[in-house]
């Protein structure tokens, strides 16, 4: 049986982005929030250093030069109106999160406490900033506890452990989404005026990624078997320190406070690559460096594949107060004492810069014109503002989280208020339907567990860090066998209730998906800008390609469209640090 | 090395009750059990069941009983435990599915002890003002990821299914300790309750099984004190 719900907005996704559009949307427009997860266990939770506005509580400081790190940062694919909004409005989203209840680390005087960061400095790149807004270095689990707190206090509607799988479009705008129910495999309409997805990344396509297994782009890719195209695909940041094999992340914060990357021979190897900031290079210079002293042979261990993250000169007092998650982690997991020693790290799969177009207001936004798709909107990062361009800039993810999940919350209640529900099909739950019964059976195919693992292994050594044509074309190859191979996929558990297998299986579809709009507009795209590097075209191209990618799905493979990046101030730069 | 894992299993869908399944799994020392577990679940069993995401200590889904204790699946390793590990789902909440509990009782005690910033003053331009210390006196309840390891190690909540039980008190002790709180008498009503903090008999289970290393404990015999005294 399939139950139906009527509600104005319906969210996506209870991480940052979604509870913080919960909270705005549902003040003014009867709101529930579906999510496949129960709100906490979310993966904002596992954000760690912090989130910067210019708060200018420790040193100078404005939201201008915070525009200009974000975007510079970004290597000038960012939408610079979008990088604006977000500075802008962060000072005032750092407040509103300490009204709620944040606990923020403070100064000696009472106010809050800020810290350097990757890419972040003050005077257009003369030097690092202290201007990350921090909690310890688990900033990211006291947002969402911060957020969900205050949605229990409002009484927010949540539809937990709930999977949406489609999106009702019709009249041209958004009706609704069709949702499974984990705990008794039925399936929920839920027609709506407006529609939010925060559904949060998809690491999960890469091996050594520090994502949760949740992470498998499901917001972003319903929307893309809709016609919504993706944006950016081919920006995937790498964050440079992972713990060794596992991809868990540890924090920048741990360089913020003055740690020290190092390769085999213990040279601080950064003072060669960004003489000015060093250890506090963005994220994609810093991988770079790291897979470079790895392949010249500097690599630490027996098979030299990693570098050391090195805290051990560091006050122990400052270890304990300020970065006690990160250290337990390295002791947890690799029995590793950052005290005292180096701990072994790589680069690991992180942030999706790419996603589901929207403009400044969260709206979707569907083809070159950027096209109101009204009623739809996305925050976090399963949308691409963009105000990450083809780098983030750490911490810039908190921030955009809150800044784009209150506009998008904001935005979709008060178009609710002004629009009836669009009439919804005869059946809206039929396609899902469908594709459940076509994933079922095939006790003849393979595991989807093992065609997983083949994605991830290609993903990380096909379409990672370093990219090349020949790479990328044999990439695009292995997914057309390993989609023909999921066509077959054998679901082993029959039963209704929790069937995780089956969950796992569609999660898996979603990820292929992405995988291939993600490794065809890499292919296509001829450059190096940010996180995407190529070996056969190393230099960046702002004739050809300062712009966005559109990659929209057809009924033959992925079709490629390309958008101009809205530039506003700054003109594009060598990007040096 | 290989593990004999046994696993308490239920499909409510076919079993009557549940019982245990062996399996041998290879393993290497830094393994997480949650390692293990994919590996039942990857190539032998896709129908066992239970809740993880993070994979690494922090969003609380996968908090369960193994070898007799509570943990999360993903920070307890096998170096830890040895080659026989024996897994079963927390205790004190009702059995879904294999590893997999009902999540709402607990959820209704945290949300009933009003688990958030009570604070009705005008809110200045900018941050609410807050000392180094003040800050300080309840940093050890805001590292709690609800992931039920406490409350459903506490012999009391066992019996007593009515018993907030210790992670509700550390999430109202976060607030009550809290200089910009101002609901603090309000939540210390909630747990003068005959369900609330006096229930705690001081077993320190809570404490022993908390992934975050939170006293919990401590927090609560905090609490009862705040309440004698009506002095936070």
């Amino acid at each position: 049986m399939t139950q139906q719900h009527t509600y104005d907005v319906v969210i996506v996704g209870a991480g940052g982005a979604g509870l913080r559009a919960a909270l705005e949307s549902s003040r003014r427009a009867r709101t529930a929030v579906v999510s496949k997860l129960y709100p906490t266990r979310s993966h904002t939770g596992a954000a760690q250093g912090g989130m910067c506005a210019a708060l200018a509580n420790v040193e100078e400081d404005n939201w201008e030069w915070h525009t200009f790190d974000t975007v510079k940062g970004g290597d000038y694919l960012v939408d610079q109106d979008a990088a604006e909004v977000m500075c802008r409005e962060a000072i005032e989203a750092v407040y509103d999160l300490e009204h709620m209840g944040m606990p923020f680390n403070r100064t000696p005087e009472g106010l809050i406490d800020q810290r350097r960061f990757g890419g972040h400095t003050h005077h257009h790149g003369k030097g690092a900033v202290r201007r990350s807004c921090f909690a310890a270095d688990r900033t990211g689990h006291m947002i969402l506890q911060t957020l969900y707190q205050q949605n229990v206090k409002n009484g927010t509607t949540f539809f937990d452990e709930f999977y949406v799988l489609d999106l009702l479009l019709s009249e041209g705008r958004a009706a609704g989404v069709v949702a499974y129910e984990l705990a008794t495999g039925e399936l929920h309409v839920f027609r709506a005026k407006s529609v939010v997805f925060a559904t949060g990344g998809y690491g999960k396509m890469f091996r050594v990624t520090s994502n949760a297994h949740a992470l498998t782009g499901d917001g972003p890719a319903v929307c893309y078997r809709r016609g919504v195209p993706m944006e950016d695909m081919e920006f995937f940041q790498f964050h440079p320190t992972g713990l060794y094999g596992l991809g868990v992340l540890l924090s920048e914060a741990a360089r913020g406070e003055g740690g020290i990357l190092r390769n085999s021979d213990g040279e601080a190897f950064m003072a060669r690559y960004a003489p000015t900031i060093k250890d506090l290079a963005p994220r994609d210079m810093v991988s770079r460096a790291i897979y470079t002293e790895i392949r010249e042979g500097r690599g630490a261990g027996p098979r030299h594949d990693y570098v050391y993250l090195d805290v051990s000169h560091l006050d122990p007092a400052v270890i304990d107060a300020k970065l006690p998650d990160i250290t337990d982690f390295a002791r947890t997991y690799l029995g590793v004492e950052p005290k005292h020693e180096g701990v072994p790290i790589q680069p690991t799969a992180h942030y999706a810069m790419g996603g589901i177009p929207t403009n400044v207001s969260a709206e979707v936004v569907a083809d070159t014109a950027n096209t109101i798709l009204p009623g739809l909107y996305a925050a976090g990062e399963c949308a691409c503002v963009s105000v990450h361009g083809a780098n983030r800039l750490g911490t810039n993810s908190l921030l955009d989280i809150v800044v784009f999940g209150k506009r998008a919350g904001i935005n979709a209640g008060e178009h609710a208020n002004r629009v009836r529900h669009a009439e919804l099909p005869a059946d809206p739950a039929d396609d899902v339907r469908r594709m459940l019964e076509d994933l079922s059976g095939h006790p003849e195919g393979e595991r989807a567990a093992a065609i997983r693992a083949e994605l991830q292994v290609n993903m990380d050594d096909k379409a990672s860090v370093f990219r090349g044509e020949t790479l990328l074309k044999e990439m695009e190859t292995e997914l057309a066998s390993l989609r023909e191979r999921y066509r077959r996929a054998w679901v082993q558990d029959t039963s209704r209730r929790y069937n995780t297998d089956l969950l796992e299986t569609v999660e898996l579809g979603f990820l292929l998906d992405l995988a291939e709009t993600l490794v065809v507009s890499a292919r296509a795209r001829e450059e190096s800008r940010g996180g995407h590097f190529r070996e056969d075209f190393p230099a960046r191209d702002d004739k050809k390609w300062l712009k966005h990618t559109l990659a929209r799905k057809t009924g033959d493979g992925v079709k490629l469209d390309y958008k101009p990046v809205v530039m506003t101030r700054y003109e594009p730069m060598e990007r040096k640090y | 090395m290989d593990v004999t894992l046994k696993v308490r299993r239920f499909n409510p869908e076919t079993d009557q009750a549940p019982h245990f399944e062996t399996y041998q799994v290879p393993a290497n020392p830094m393994d997480r059990v949650l390692d293990l577990l994919h590996y039942v679940k990857w190539n032998i069993d896709g129908s066992l069941t239970f809740r993880r995401s993070c994979a690494h200590g922090i969003c609380g889904s996968d908090a369960m009983l193994i070898n007799g204790a509570n943990h999360l699946a993903c920070k307890v390793l096998v170096r830890e435990l040895g080659d026989q590990i024996t897994v079963e789902a927390l205790r004190g909440l009702p059995l879904v599915k294999d590893l997999l509990v009902d999540m709402e009782p607990f959820f209704r005690s945290y949300r009933s002890v009003l688990p958030y910033l009570i604070n009705d003053e005008p809110e200045p331009d900018t941050e609410r003002r807050q000392s180094p210390a003040e800050r300080e006196r309840f940093d050890d309840t805001t590292k709690c990821i609800l992931c039920a390891a406490c409350t459903t190690s506490c012999p009391v909540f066992w019996t007593d299914k009515e018993y907030f039980g210790p992670a509700a008190i550390v999430n109202a002790h976060r607030f009550i300790f809290d200089s910009r709180d101002r609901g603090a008498g309000e939540r210390l009503e909630v747990l003068n309750d005959k369900e609330g903090v006096w229930r705690c008999r001081t077993t320190f289970n809570c404490t022993d099984a908390c992934p975050r290393g939170i006293k919990v404990t401590q927090s609560i015999q905090e609490v009862k004190r705040a309440l004698l005294f009506r002095k936070v």
